[in-house]
């Protein structure tokens, strides 16, 4: 069905045009950042930043990964990237089922007074995380949890809440409540329904959440620098340790390569999912 | 009314389950603001005291030069990021929007920034703005070697570069929102505007923007947030310079937090993005709730 048939006129070029310079535009990062870091340090200084590399080399590569320094040590970039694997794996299965569990009491078994609480729940995605960071510190300091791996899970979890119960509550409400009913006639309990009958019909949603979840906790830097601990710290927290703490000569082409190195999870993320991704940024977002 | 045992039980494992989110509501929401607002009227400095001094921290903060400068530039910043996302988003959709052959491609393109992080995209806009090996150096090897563009060392300009790079990380989800807006829209009022003769751009400017009504109030919530988030792409970028030119709130309350040990200013800064935070959400909110309960009513 054709909305406005179009010739190929001046007007149609017009919108070509503007498009590929966009997307030149949108485009010319990712190839400044992929052409340096396979340039040597003699070219960069020499050279063209947009020019191609005239000899290929991996070894910024290879440094970046395992010999750039970070503040005083230099055992490269790949202690951040296991650090976030562990941080990212829990911080994405507990709030999902967390979330989960939240949608599904509040969508079928509407305790009294459970929407209000929802409801501050949803304004508590807007407090900036600033006016938090305090109180939790000294709150996980006291459990002793802070700066450990527990402790920025934990982390993860509060602030992932939100939009984790929005996500399947919104999904859960969709579902009829006949079909909720049914299962309560039949005998079902509330975890029973909830482990046979509602998690296996949330698969899409579930694949959303895990997207959305993993992307943010990746992504994440102001929370895993104050609370995941030394030992912890996350990729992206290391990544800028690397690029703006580092004395002497700055090595451009192992910063680039270190920087799509940490990138390179989301973005594998982003491509694959396609549609899903999409998807998720709407979701969270509709009345978000 | 008498509560059966039964009910009251399935109360009871319904709550028992809603556990964990009411703990995260009163203790990790509800009292850390609580607790935040206690400490800025005290007079702590490195460990919290509870002497209490009312509102002399917020005295304090509004004569600190440092924090009026990360105000008035947050409010720049703020106005600068949405208008540009706004326009670059829509412009970006309605393009995108002719039936142009190549429409997946294009769409990854315009939204993949927005899958990288904040740190990564200020690092590579770093790399790209600065002078001596740059766009403003690849330029000069080109033969304009009078040109200028060093704005991220410049005092008066390094607000705008980090504008710039957050742009290009965020304007991809306008488009791909009010690409899902439009997408939307009946193709019935496309005929209507037709057979009028009504010119393509004044549909779009008189009727199909307002339609947009709902998934532009999604994305300026979405990005007043990023706004009054901004950190990560300031520490990874600028560091807050040159001096601190492109200081911001958020960095300063996690600098008199952490590095300077003044939590009870910290804790009144934090106060004052909160209310800001809930100054520009009241309307919004209020907005939706009398457009729920008008949808309602009919």
């Amino acid at each position: 069905m054709t909305r406005r048939p179009y010739a190929f006129g001046p007007a149609r070029i017009g919108v070509y045009a503007f498009l590929v310079s966009a997307a030149l535009f949108f485009l010319m990062p990712l190839y400044i950042m992929l052409v340096t870091s396979l340039k040597t340090m003699d070219e960069i200084r020499l050279g063209n930043i947009f020019a191609l590399p005239v000899t290929v080399t991996l070894e910024p590569w290879v440094m970046a990964w395992t010999s750039a320094c970070t503040g005083v040590a230099c055992e490269g970039i790949r202690g951040g990237f296991w650090n976030s694997v562990v941080i990212v794996i829990p911080s994405t299965v507990l709030p999902i089922l967390l979330g989960a569990l939240n949608g599904y009491a509040l969508s079928f078994w509407k305790p009294r007074g459970a929407n209000a609480l929802f409801a501050i729940l949803m304004l508590g995605a807007f407090i900036p995380v600033q006016v938090m960071m305090f109180p939790l510190v000294r709150i996980l300091a006291t459990l002793g949890l802070f700066s450990s791996l527990p402790g920025i899970v934990l982390i993860h979890i509060i602030f992932s809440m939100p939009v984790m119960t929005l996500l399947f509550r919104n999904y859960y409400q969709s579902i009829p409540q006949e079909l909720f009913k049914a299962a309560r006639i039949d005998g079902g309990g509330f975890i029973r329904i909830f482990v046979q009958l509602m998690l296996p019909m949330s698969t899409p949603i579930i694949i959303v959440a895990a997207i959305m979840q993993v992307t943010g906790v990746w992504n994440d830097y102001i929370l895993g620098l104050v609370f995941a601990g030394r030992d912890n710290l996350p990729m992206t927290v290391q990544l800028n340790n690397v690029i703006n703490t580092t004395t002497g000569t700055r090595l451009y082409n192992v910063n680039m390569a270190a920087t799509i190195l940490t990138s390179l999870v989301p973005l594998t993320i982003y491509f694959v999912s396609g549609r899903w991704f999409v998807r998720g940024i709407a979701a969270g977002a509709v009345k978000g | 009314m008498k509560i059966k045992p039964k009910q009251l039980l399935r109360q009871l494992i319904t709550w028992a389950a809603l556990l964990p989110m009411a703990l995260t509501v009163l203790i990790a929401y509800l009292g850390t603001v609580l607790w935040s607002l206690k400490v800025s009227m005290s007079n702590s400095r490195t460990f919290p005291s509870d002497e209490f001094v009312g509102l002399a921290q917020y005295e304090r903060l509004f004569n600190n030069d440092r924090w009026l400068l990360s105000l008035e530039n947050l409010a720049l910043y703020g106005v600068l990021f949405i208008v540009s996302c706004m326009v670059i988003g829509f412009l970006l959709a309605v393009f995108i929007d002719q039936k142009v052959s190549a429409e997946g491609a294009l769409r990854t393109i315009f939204l993949y920034p927005y899958a990288m992080s904040f740190v990564a995209t200020g690092l590579v806009w770093q790399w790209l703005l600065n002078p001596g090996n740059g766009i403003q150096q690849a330029v000069r090897q080109m033969g304009f070697e009078d040109f200028t563009f060093d704005w991220i060392i410049d005092q008066d300009k390094v607000m705008y570069t980090i504008v710039i790079a957050t742009v290009w990380q965020a304007s991809g989800l306008v488009m791909a929102l009010l690409l899902a807006g439009l997408r939307g829209i009946d193709d019935e009022i496309w005929k209507a505007a037709r057979i009028d003769g009504i010119p393509t751009w004044r549909v779009y400017v008189s009727i199909v923007l307002p339609m947009l009504g709902p998934s532009i109030a999604t994305v300026l919530v979405l990005l007043s947030t990023a706004v009054i988030k901004l950190f990560d792409a300031v520490a990874s970028m600028t560091q807050g310079g040159p001096g601190t030119a492109s200081e911001v709130p958020a960095k300063f309350i996690m600098d008199h937090l952490f590095g300077r040990a003044n939590i009870a200013l910290a804790s009144a800064g934090s106060i004052v993005l909160l209310l800001t935070v809930l100054a520009l959400l009241a309307p919004l909110l209020y907005a939706r709730s009398r457009s729920e309960r008008a949808g309602a009513v009919k």
